[in-house]
């Protein structure tokens, strides 16, 4: 019990002292993770939107799939991504594997699934509203697919939070591809893990706080946006 | 085939259900034309398809110029007033600047100049009515549809949505309008396109529609209308 007592107060010892290798950590896990987002928002964005409003052949197949890849254990995405990668893989020649890069692509693959699902809910809920007026303006619905975005982006935000707070908390995928190379590719989870293992609680819980408080303020910032959307949509439902 | 809006032998045909039947009319510029009928006549479904919303299971539908349409309940755009009228414009390719200049005078003559910035959704029915209107008016369409655009609205709202129909009309436009009141079917209206069930039965100047309907379906609609 005091072992843990005192691991504790080294944690917020590290914490309050910024200790270098705990800060390099969690920027690397930014990094990676609002990296691996950003280019899953530029492909799911307008996927989940096309899904919601374009009417084409094999949709339904498109939306299975995508349902399906959102529960995708990320393992199974490091392992895919780690045989892509490997020295034998298809994609060997880039020398990828236990990059940061890999370990953004990994969790690109996890997330995106997540976001065109997402978007696609909130699309489609906007789309049933604004379709006939959109359409007596003369927009087709391949044209309307920035409009939606743009008027839903406060229902969007929250989706993507909830993305950026599923990979940085991802620990399979990441270990598998990234290595979890001391000073490469050491991201939160990954460290936290090896260090538990190691019996170095200090890092590993002083690690495992930060991860928390920033999924808190992930998830109070999307429900306050979500209450704003809200509050706004009730206002307009008075009014009409 | 002159008139702005011309439709011939249209039938329009849901679960087996004939909704409209052999609908065939051609308008003239000028005059506001009022479509009147009972509910489940047809009104809301003409005026869709005129506008071209919806296909027509057959017959043929001809209109010139630019259309605009008000819904009874608008659509408002997630973004302030301003770019509500900005939007359809900027659909139609209209230059940023000039957009921003007629979004700005058209929010002025509906009197919502001063709510330019603020989100339309926060605005009352009454002006958000009047933002769909001068959504409608800033594409100086040559043919203008609306459908009950007054059915929630206040005596005072009602009469400045009025307002502005007249204001729009004088400037050139062929107003269409579907209304179950009938007082603003007098106040406004020029000539009636009189449904039932389906079907175009009666046509004709405002005053002898409602002084001197020629068919049971007219007298009986109106008679159970004025009898309330």
């Amino acid at each position: 019990m005091g072992e843990i007592l005192t691991a504790v107060a080294r944690a917020f010892e590290m914490l309050v002292r910024l200790d270098p290798e705990l800060v390099e950590i969690v920027l690397l896990s930014l990094r990676v993770s609002l990296t691996a987002v950003a280019i899953a928002a530029a492909i799911g964005l307008p996927l989940g939107a096309a899904l919601a409003v374009l009417r084409f052949p094999g949709r339904r197949v498109l939306i299975v799939l995508v349902n399906a890849l959102m529960g995708l254990p990320p393992v199974v995405v490091g392992l895919a991504v780690y045989l892509a990668l490997s020295r034998s893989g298809p994609l060997g020649v880039l020398g990828l594997l236990f990059t940061p890069t890999a370990m953004i692509v990994a969790q690109c693959i996890l997330v995106t699934p997540i976001l065109v699902a997402l978007t696609r809910q909130v699309v489609e809920d906007l789309w049933l509203e604004y379709e006939e007026q959109l359409r007596s303006f003369g927009v087709t619905p391949r044209r309307a697919i920035p409009t939606l975005l743009r008027d839903g982006r406060r229902s969007l935000v929250p989706a993507l939070l909830a993305g950026l707070g599923r990979a940085i908390a991802e620990v399979g995928a990441v270990m598998i591809v990234g290595g979890n190379i001391d000073h490469v590719t050491r991201v939160m989870t990954t460290a936290i893990a090896l260090e538990t293992s190691k019996g170095d609680l200090a890092l590993a819980l002083g690690l495992g706080i930060v991860l928390l408080l920033l999924n808190v303020v992930l998830n109070a910032t999307a429900e306050l946006l979500k209450e704003w959307a809200d509050r706004d949509s009730a206002r307009a439902g008075e009014a009409a | 085939m002159t008139g702005p809006l011309t439709l011939e032998a249209v039938r329009f045909v849901r679960s087996g259900r004939a909704l409209l039947d052999d609908v065939s009319f051609s308008l003239e510029r000028g005059p506001v034309t009022v479509v009147l009928g009972a509910n489940g006549a047809g009104k809301s479904l003409l005026l869709r398809i005129a506008h071209g919303l919806l296909r027509p299971t057959s017959g043929r539908v001809t209109a010139v110029g630019a259309q605009a349409f008000v819904f009874q309940r608008p659509v408002m755009l997630r973004r302030s007033a301003l770019q509500n009228v900005e939007y359809p414009l900027a659909v139609r390719g209209v230059e940023r600047r000039e957009r921003r200049r007629v979004a700005a005078t058209t929010l002025e003559r509906v009197g919502l100049g001063g709510a330019a910035a603020q989100s339309a959704r926060t605005l009352s029915v009454g002006e958000q009515q009047r933002l769909a209107l001068a959504r409608a008016w800033a594409l100086d369409p040559e043919l203008l549809f609306l459908d009950e655009p007054t059915a929630s609205l206040d005596p005072t709202a009602t009469t400045a949505i009025e307002e502005i129909l007249r204001s729009i009309h004088a400037g050139g436009a062929k107003v269409v309008l579907v209304t179950h009141d009938l007082g603003q079917a007098r106040r406004l209206g020029g000539d009636v396109l009189f449904l039932d069930r389906g079907r175009l039965v009666e046509r004709g100047a405002v005053d002898d529609f409602f002084d001197r309907p020629s068919t049971p379906a007219a007298r009986a609609f109106l008679e159970g209308r004025l009898g309330w």
